[in-house]
């Protein structure tokens, strides 16, 4: 057994590690195809999760490896297993296990195998395909991927009209597009494409890690910039079998706290806005940016840029920027609860919150949605707790939930968490750990996988790595959350207004350049 | 009611005086616009050079660093053995032409001059943007955005960010130019009618940022679209980004009070 299995009490078809840990590749074990989708069906009835379901090459052209990442939150450990497809096809698993639908589209996308029975099958980013012997499906004909063009689903009808929004959008805001089936300002359908801040950086890290590496994980989405630079550095500490200092550990804690507090201030702000509540929206608005400019007296950027390095973090903080700080944070907390609260208490506010976008908690089970939004419709997820790393190994935080599922929900679970990022954030603070920051991080061990989960505000990233013979990056495979949560928004919108459209879009808040990669 | 009056109160009033009064104060470890002591180098030292993800730097022009390149970040300053650079606290980096943006120990940072007469009549007080994202990580536009709060205010200097390319005087551009945006980029500056003005905020926009040399991205707008407004960073601090839009109004004086 490797140092980073852990043992288990009954037999395990799969292989079974923590999170932030490494194992030999040779150690997951490849299963037949349909062993390995009955795996992922057994363990979806039992309420684990796909947190990746990804392809990567093979020396042999005509193979490509599926594997599976599945999170066994109840017991805290992460489930490993592969197989191999030869061939241009494999069956698909999307009409029995909704969660995969996207990765199965990702992998045709990607590696040129069709997910056949797939209900679906359009392409997801319109990326070039990884493997080079075979096209990907979007380039089948031989042409480089361009985007638009593909089929939308359509409802017919002589009332029924189409609406499409975007790519550039209104606001200052990311490019997608948006297609609604509508019936005067009633919603049917609405279908989400998106693929247009696309900039291949799974692709840039194999052979990897490289001079760029860390900073491509900094823009993987700019206001996750913490949390995703924090999973890539724990996937390398895994591959080098780096122990972070306890100190670099908190500052890390800190920060994607810090992180997290910023975005959910200022999009409880953009809730308001969405409202015409103009009240909440400019105190938000301001308050958001004294929490960035508390990430920056920590590490000179607003956006937590060069504060986490593999190996631990790049800038300390001494007693008087603790105690400013504190200090700091007191006030935030002050003018936040001031300013937040005066959105439950307001009834124009929460006649239009309440009832809109409701998301069922079982429609949100079938699609594996996390973060705040899987929160929101009661379901009990939160890496934090369920998959600890880190610092949260040590210091717990509670799980925010609530019940309704609708933009309230999404909103007032945002507002707990609010509220007890403070206090930990407060906790930690307090009571940093003496001693250093940063480890020296070795070679990268050969022939590993990598896996490593960070709650970020979003919700859950997930970073793999697949090293080769020579320690290098042979596949590095990143799920933002918003993958697992554009589909929630859209089944959010059928049956509501299309004008309620910007409310619902803004209280999932999620990412295009997390989800273009 | 009472309780919304309070909170008013309560939450006072925020907009900063910069331009009249001073400029917000800035982290101390804010990284602005770098300051390179060539009298430190080792002959034939290479290692800042080496050492940087973006190739930023040129090792054997004193060293100089390419602002439009540069993600700020702290790998050159790592790997100097000799502490020869550091980054100031000085956020204005805004330059007119792309090669003012290489700064060495010679060649001291060119800010942007103010537009030309006609131009500056028709946009000095007025100016609507049209912001398009390219292809980056979205904390560009989110630091756009920031101007917008009440603590900057821009509607106070007359520029405004528009919906319609149709309503605006020119496009602030975000991003590498994603190969996926570049059709949509291209429409919506044509869109914008004459004379117009185009900003290129982030060393994406300039450059490629991160992603420069990736296939799916066109190593910025550089060359797709006429650059009237350089805004270097990664992204650029909402302080840089509004120097830089006043100065090309020519609402600075040269010392950064208000005209």
């Amino acid at each position: 057994m490797s140092a980073g299995e852990i043992p288990t009490l009954a037999a395990d078809a799969l292989a079974v590690i923590g999170n932030g840990r490494a194992i030999d590749r040779a150690a997951v074990p490849e299963l037949p195809l349909e062993e390995l989708q009955r795996e992922i069906l057994d363990a979806v009835a039992r309420e684990q999760r796909v947190v990746a379901l990804f392809a990567s090459g093979d020396p042999d052209p005509e193979i490509v490896h599926l594997l599976a990442v599945l999170a066994d939150d109840r017991h805290g450990r992460l489930r490993l297993g592969r197989t191999r497809v030869r061939g241009e096809r494999f069956p698909s698993l999307t009409p029995r296990c909704a969660q995969v639908h996207l990765f199965e589209r990702e992998i045709a996308e990607q590696f040129g195998l069709e997910a056949v029975g797939h209900p679906w099958p359009k392409p997801v980013r319109h990326e070039a395909a990884h493997r080079t012997r075979r096209a990907g499906r979007a380039a089948a004909d031989g042409a480089p991927p361009s985007i638009g063009g593909a089929e939308f689903y359509r409802v017919e009808g002589e009332e029924v009209h189409e609406v499409a929004v975007g790519p550039v959008h209104a606001g200052i805001i990311e490019p997608g597009h948006f297609r609604f089936q509508c019936h005067g300002e009633h919603v049917f359908h609405l279908e989400i494409a998106l693929g247009y801040q696309h900039r291949g950086v799974e692709r840039a890290l194999v052979g990897g890690p490289s001079l760029r590496s860390i900073h491509h994980a900094e823009t993987l989405a700019g206001d996750t910039s913490v949390g995703h630079a924090t999973a890539h550095c724990q996937v390398l500490e895994a591959l080098a079998r780096c122990q972070k200092p306890p100190r670099a550990q908190a500052l890390r804690g800190i920060a994607l706290e810090l992180e997290r507090l910023a975005n959910h201030v200022g999009d409880l702000g953009a809730l308001a806005n969405d409202v015409a509540f103009l009240p909440t929206a400019s105190y938000c608005g301001r308050i958001r940016g004294d929490l960035l400019n508390m990430t920056a007296t920590l590490c000179g950027s607003r956006f937590g840029r060069g504060l986490i390095r593999p190996g631990g973090a790049r800038f300390d903080l001494d007693a008087a920027q603790v105690d400013d700080l504190l200090r700091r944070l007191d006030e935030a907390e002050g003018d936040a609860a001031n300013a937040i609260e005066l959105l439950w208490d307001t009834p124009s506010v929460m006649a239009r919150f309440e009832d809109t976008g409701p998301l069922p908690r079982e429609v949100a089970l079938e699609l594996g949605m996390v973060g705040p939004a899987a929160r929101a419709c009661g379901l009990q997820r939160d890496a934090r707790h369920d998959q600890p790393s880190g610092i949260f190994r040590f210091a717990h935080i509670p799980i925010s939930t609530w019940q309704t599922g609708d933009v309230f929900a999404r909103a007032y679970v945002r507002w707990l968490e609010v509220q007890r990022s403070i206090a930990f954030v407060r906790e930690q603070l307090r009571a940093l750990p003496p001693g250093e920051i940063r480890s020296p991080l070795r070679e990268l061990a050969p022939d590993q996988i990598a896996v490593a989960l960070v709650e970020g505000w979003r919700g859950e990233l997930c970073h793999v790595a697949l090293t080769g013979p020579t320690g290098r990056f042979e596949r590095y495979k990143i799920v933002d959350p918003s993958f697992h949560n554009w589909m929630g928004l859209a089944y959010a919108l059928r049956e509501q207004q299309i004008s309620d459209f910007p409310l619902c879009n803004k209280s999932f808040s999620l990412s295009y350049c997390g989800h273009d990669l | 009611m009472i309780d919304l009056l309070r909170a008013r109160i309560r939450q006072g009033y925020r907009t900063m005086r910069y331009p009249d009064g001073p400029a917000p104060a800035l982290p101390e470890r804010f990284r602005g616009r770098p300051a390179i002591d060539a009298a430190k180098c080792r002959e034939g030292c290479r290692r800042c050079a080496e050492a940087c993800p973006t190739s930023a730097i040129d090792a054997g022009a004193g060293p100089a660093i390419d602002l439009g390149r540069c993600l700020f970040c702290t790998d050159c300053v790592d790997a100097c053995p000799e502490g020869a650079i550091t980054f100031s606290g000085d956020p204005r980096l805004a330059t007119r032409r792309r090669d003012d943006l290489v700064v060495g120990p010679e060649r001291e940072l060119e800010l942007a001059r103010a537009l030309d007469g006609k131009l500056r009549r028709l946009f000095g007080r007025s100016l609507k943007l049209r912001q398009v994202s390219a292809g980056g990580c979205n904390a560009c536009e989110l630091d756009v955005n920031v101007l917008g709060t009440i603590g900057w205010d821009l509607g106070r200097f007359g520029i405004q960010f528009v919906a319609s390319p149709r309503h605006a005087d020119g496009l602030l551009v975000t991003g590498a130019l994603s190969e996926h945006m570049r059709l949509a980029l291209h429409k919506t500056y044509e869109a914008v009618p004459a004379p117009k003005l185009v900003i290129a905020v982030g060393a994406c926009a300039i450059s490629g940022g991160p992603y420069i040399d990736h296939p799916e991205v066109g190593n910025g707008i550089e060359g797709t679209l006429p650059v009237d407004l350089y805004l270097p960073g990664c992204p650029p601090h909402p302080l840089t980004i509004l120097d830089g839009l006043l100065r090309l109004l020519g609402r600075l004086e040269a010392g950064g009070r208000a005209r």
